[in-house]
């Protein structure tokens, strides 16, 4: 027990923000299960309602598997939370959104313009720039 | 668009109550499982879920995620609020470019 709190709160916070990071990674291959299935049900039912799609979570693999890995990522944000300040960490969650916009890019093969690029480069800046410490 | 906004509002309670509940977490199960707060919190994040879920089908997928992004916000406030952190210009400067960001990102993608 050599660390000092100063260093175990350095070292809690770096593993909270890892522990967002993997929760973001999982949170954006759930998104795009969810988008496939949630379609699926468009497709399926003319005008879904609240219990069309309280229903599908169970009876469409997309939903249900988006849903499950969803989950996973939930448990994760709350190991993170534990932790670290709610108002940093959620706010990077919006991570999700570059990873689906890769992942989309890759097997979707979605195209990529600069429009796309810029807002990518937006939210990795606005997630770097919340972390700062106000230097006092 | 009223289903997002609700939507995101009722997620960002969750996610106080999710932080609530994960300070109050020991290492058994039943501090789990009785954990009121934790539940409250993963039945809101997954109400929330149901509203975007609903709002996808009806087709409001361009202004839908910078909405739920709106959750960022109130959850900045949340957090002083309910947990006294700090609010620094660099948390409010952080969201205002993920917001931004995220509207871009939606606006090119339709």
């Amino acid at each position: 027990m050599a660390a000092t709190p100063a260093a175990t709160n350095a070292a809690q916070r770096r593993r909270a923000l890892l522990l967002v990071f993997f929760c973001t990674v999982i949170g954006a291959f759930s998104q795009i299960l969810i988008k496939t299935g949630a379609t699926e049900l468009a497709q399926q039912v003319a005008h879904p309602g609240l219990i069309h799609a309280a229903e599908g979570m169970f009876t469409n693999p997309y939903l249900f598997a988006g849903y499950a890995l969803y989950g996973v990522s939930a448990v994760l944000m709350v190991l993170a939370l534990r932790d670290g300040e709610l108002s940093m960490l959620y706010p990077v969650i919006a991570l999700t959104y570059v990873w689906v916009s890769v992942l989309s890019f890759f097997i979707f093969r979605e195209s990529l313009p600069p429009m796309k690029l810029s807002g990518i480069s937006l939210i990795v800046i606005g997630v770097a720039v919340l972390g700062r410490k106000v230097k006092s | 668009m009223a289903l997002v906004v609700v939507g995101s509002f009722i997620g960002s309670f969750g996610a106080v109550l999710l932080k609530a509940g994960a300070g109050r977490l020991e290492r058994s199960i039943h501090s789990v499982i009785t954990n009121w707060r934790l539940g409250a919190g993963v039945v809101l994040y997954g109400l929330s879920s149901v509203f975007f879920v609903l709002a996808t089908t009806k087709g409001e997928l361009t202004i839908l995620y910078p909405l739920v992004s709106l959750g960022y916000l109130w959850t900045l406030i949340w957090a002083k609020l309910f947990f006294a952190e700090p609010l620094t210009r660099y948390k409010f400067l952080g969201v205002g470019l993920i917001l931004a960001g995220v509207f871009m990102l939606k606006l090119s993608s339709g």
